[in-house]
């Protein structure tokens, strides 16, 4: 297996602040990735970098063997990387339907009947067939996270980065979305999963890699990563 | 279908009237009226389709008729090539003011479309060639193919210009570039991670709301027969051409078009019957109004007294 | 070209002038700066500011003075504004965007429109001891009324400065455009901080508008030329940064007092905007900004 992803020595700084520290990382076609790390150790940022929503400041990133870190977001959608967000971001004039066509249009280059049979074989594979029709602002929860991720969807990507895509769910609700991803996996997207749930982390990635204060400080298979007294740390604090 | 009949009618229709005996005042008046659905129009591409304010109004309008005496008075340039360098130079003016604040959040675009208004009064005060501060007086010329005066060929052509911006925002809306615009207005960071190239929209969005803001100010100088800085860079352009659509309602190419409707009427009432003062603070109350209570405006209004009645 | 002692005084003067720019753009810093207010309306209520002063002091007071005893009406007054701005669009986001500029254009236009239904488009003008005369300093002359401007602008900056920095309810301010989740899990409660630091904005605004009447004679219109200057001088200090703000003002001073010495009145008014633009286009996050 080829790397999908290779971030290569980027780094990232704010001002006189350093969010992210020289980071290696490299992504396997087809890997379920599991990214932790308390909150402010650069997670978001990297995400930011690989998606584009920021330039990285030195390093350089590759995306499917293309050099990306100086395009602008939207054309790395257009080569395949997708992204949800944390805090949902619907487009609230539209409806769920027509919240897909956006990406139908400008990554599929087109917008007409095909189009909206694809948008509608999304949302049944996400269970939101129902809300077609109905007004993005008048979704529940799980409902904007559903349809940030049939969003992604639409895109048609490669590689679909999930940020924080359980936060705030329940527990049903949370297998919901980890089952989509699966399935989403099964179909041969490349899946970065950006999580505090850790019993999602743990069932859901082939590989963990933990993140703090902008650098990585370890990456292996869930069990041995939880065991790992440098994540109990950057988690907990240090122990007096 | 039905809407390119009705656009042949409307054309028609002014023509039919522009020929007729009616009263001169008519023309005066629905000239300003046009013109403000014009403005509106294109105010409501980058102001209600992509959610960029623009408070530059003046700026626009000026560029598109300094323009026309510029040309005018240079090469005796006919009405219709007046119209198209206003526009093509308005649309220069969209793209430079674009570029330079479009990466940046929409109140820092607001801002500095204010800036350009200021800029360019000072630049026209300074420049003889147009008359300076005093302004210039302007001659029409004798041609008036077959209409019986200047004002009503003028009108016909702003009825014309009028109908041509609503072909071309009802376009756009309905375009897969609407939709984009949409999106950009609702959440631009979703709308770049969705493939959306957000500056380029918004760029776009910017030089034809601009142009046709040019080609709205074009006539004007042949209108009054007269052009002069401080009535034409005058900010009070800015809460009209921004009052209607949202009064009209933003989302959709009507609103402007019933928007400067309604308001340009009812300015032209209350400027005749009481005063200029009274106009603008009529105008702000009403914007003010529509802002807080009724944000979807007329066509919001209507829609939901519609489904309220069912 | 010019004599360097004619540049000189123009700096001088510019440096003068520049303070008295701090001290309007003051209360746009906190509103729009630190609380991310798209308040346009700032030199409108400036203006309005003025117009209370020149009734106050009408009676016969100092019209410093005036400008002090409308501070805690307008602390109320911007307390309101505030409040309803945010229960109308910041609560519900969305499309808080156009409507929040629409809104406060608005109110920009009626206050202008109701100071020429009231008051006329004339200038009105106040009296004082301190204004009329000048200090002479060797061969230069510097008009008291200015040099009054001058010391309340650095007053306010200093208080401010102070204010933001050392007491509880200040830092909340600072924090509360930064992290409202934050201050939230620190028991403050977001929108009462934000209200807070809107009424200190328009009161500060008050005291602002008795310095502007102060210094020069006053008209309804002068609202637009203020937005200028105002924005100017915040963007180009970098939003919510106070002694920013003293330094911005300070460069904005002195540019347009050369530029009127050099080029004449015809120009001078686009020099704020045309630096604003300048601004934007380089460096959008100001000398200072965060």
């Amino acid at each position: 297996m080829e790397a999908i992803l290779e971030v290569n020595n980027v780094s990232k700084h704010f001002g006189g602040f350093t969010a992210l520290n020289a980071v290696n990382l490299h992504v396997q076609r087809g890997e379920r990735l599991g990214l932790i790390g308390p909150n402010g150790s650069g997670k978001t940022t990297m995400i930011n970098c690989i998606s584009g929503a920021l330039i990285n400041d030195s390093g350089d990133i590759r995306f499917d063997g293309r050099h990306i870190h100086t395009l602008p977001a939207y054309q790395r959608t257009k080569l395949g990387i997708a992204r949800s967000f944390q805090i949902p971001r619907p487009f609230g004039s539209m409806t769920v339907l027509e919240n897909l066509l956006v990406p139908f249009a400008y990554v599929g280059g087109a917008d007409g009947p095909n189009e909206r049979r694809e948008a509608m074989d999304i949302l049944e594979r996400m269970g939101l067939a129902a809300k077609a029709e109905v007004s993005s602002k008048q979704l529940s929860q799980v409902e904007l996270r559903k349809m940030e991720l049939a969003r992604a969807m639409a895109a048609k990507p490669q590689l679909l980065i999930s940020d924080e895509a359980m936060a705030g769910l329940a527990g049903a609700e949370i297998d919901e979305v980890l089952q989509i991803l699966f399935d989403l996996n099964a179909m041969g997207i490349t899946i970065i999963m950006i999580e505090h749930i850790m019993q999602a982390v743990m069932k859901f990635s082939q590989r963990v890699v933990c993140l703090d204060a902008g650098k990585i400080i370890c990456e292996g298979t869930p069990e041995s990563i939880f065991k790992n007294p440098d994540v109990q740390r950057a988690y907990l604090g240090d122990e007096a | 279908m039905k809407f390119w009949i009705i656009c042949l009618a409307l054309v028609l229709g002014s023509l039919g009237l522009s020929l007729s005996g009616i009263n001169e005042y008519v023309f005066f008046a629905g000239f300003v009226i046009l013109q403000f659905v014009v403005l509106a129009t294109a105010w409501n591409i980058l102001g209600g389709y992509a959610g960029y304010v623009n408070f530059g109004v003046p700026a626009f309008v000026a560029v598109g008729g300094y323009t026309a005496v510029v040309l005018f008075k240079s090469i005796q340039a006919p009405i219709l090539v007046q119209i198209l360098g206003g526009g093509i130079l308005a649309g220069v003016l969209g793209l430079a003011v674009g570029l330079l604040t479009l990466k940046l959040r929409g109140i820092f675009f607001s801002i500095a479309t204010v800036a350009v208004v200021f800029i360019l009064e000072t630049v026209v005060m300074n420049w003889r060639y147009v008359g300076g501060a005093t302004g210039l007086q302007l001659t029409r010329p004798a041609d008036l193919a077959f209409f019986d005066s200047y004002t009503r060929m003028l009108f016909f052509v702003m009825a014309v210009l009028a109908i041509g911006s609503v072909i071309i925002a009802r376009y756009i809306q309905n375009s897969f570039l609407g939709r984009g615009l949409r999106a950009v207005r609702d959440s631009e960071e979703a709308a770049e991670c969705s493939g959306v190239p957000t500056l380029r929209i918004k760029l776009i969005a910017c030089v034809v709301s601009g142009a046709l803001m040019g080609v709205a100010g074009a006539p004007m100088p042949m209108y009054l027969s007269y052009i002069e800085p401080t009535a034409t860079f005058n900010l009070s352009y800015s809460i009209s051409a921004l009052a209607m659509p949202i009064i009209g309602g933003t989302s959709h190419w009507m609103g402007p078009v019933i928007g400067a409707l309604l308001l340009g009427t009812l300015q032209q009432i209350v400027t005749v019957t009481v005063s200029n003062e009274l106009n603008v603070l009529v105008v702000g109350l009403l914007l003010v109004f529509f802002v807080v209570a009724a944000p979807d405006g007329v066509l919001g209004l209507v829609k939901k007294w519609k489904q309220s009645s069912k | 070209m010019f004599s360097l002692e004619l540049l000189f005084e123009a700096a001088l003067f510019g440096v003068l002038l520049g303070c008295f720019y701090a001290a309007v753009s003051l209360g746009l810093s906190v509103a729009f700066g630190l609380l991310d207010v798209p308040y346009v309306a700032h030199p409108a209520l400036l203006v309005m500011g003025s117009y209370a002063t020149y009734l106050i002091s009408s009676l016969g007071i100092d019209p410093l003075l005036s400008g002090l005893l409308l501070m805690p009406i307008f602390f109320l007054l911007g307390m309101g504004l505030y409040r309803f701005y945010y229960e109308t669009f910041e609560k519900r986001g969305s499309d808080a965007g156009v409507r929040g500029l629409g809104f406060f254009f608005g109110i920009a236009f009626i206050i202008e429109v109701a100071l020429i239904l009231v008051f006329g488009v004339d200038q009105r003008t106040v009296r004082a001891g301190y204004i009329g005369s000048s200090l002479e300093i060797g061969d230069y002359r510097f008009p008291y009324r200015m040099l009054m401007a001058f010391a309340v602008a650095l007053l306010l900056t200093l208080v401010l400065t102070i204010y933001f920095s050392k007491t509880f309810n200040g830092r909340a301010i600072k924090a509360v455009g930064q992290d409202e989740s934050a201050l939230r899990l620190m028991g403050a409660n977001p929108v009462k901080i934000k209200q807070l630091a809107f009424g200190i904005a328009t009161a500060v605004n008050a005291l602002a508008g008795a310095l502007l009447i102060i210094v020069g004679p006053v008209e309804p219109a002068m609202d637009r030329i203020y937005i200028g200057r105002t924005f100017c001088v915040v963007v180009l200090a970098g939003l919510g940064s106070m002694s920013g703000t003293l330094v911005a003002g300070l460069i904005l001073g002195v540019v347009e007092s050369v530029v009127l010495m050099t080029l004449g009145a015809s120009w001078a008014p686009a020099v704020s905007f045309g630096l604003l633009l300048v601004m934007l286009g380089l460096r959008p996050q100001g000398l200072f900004g965060r």
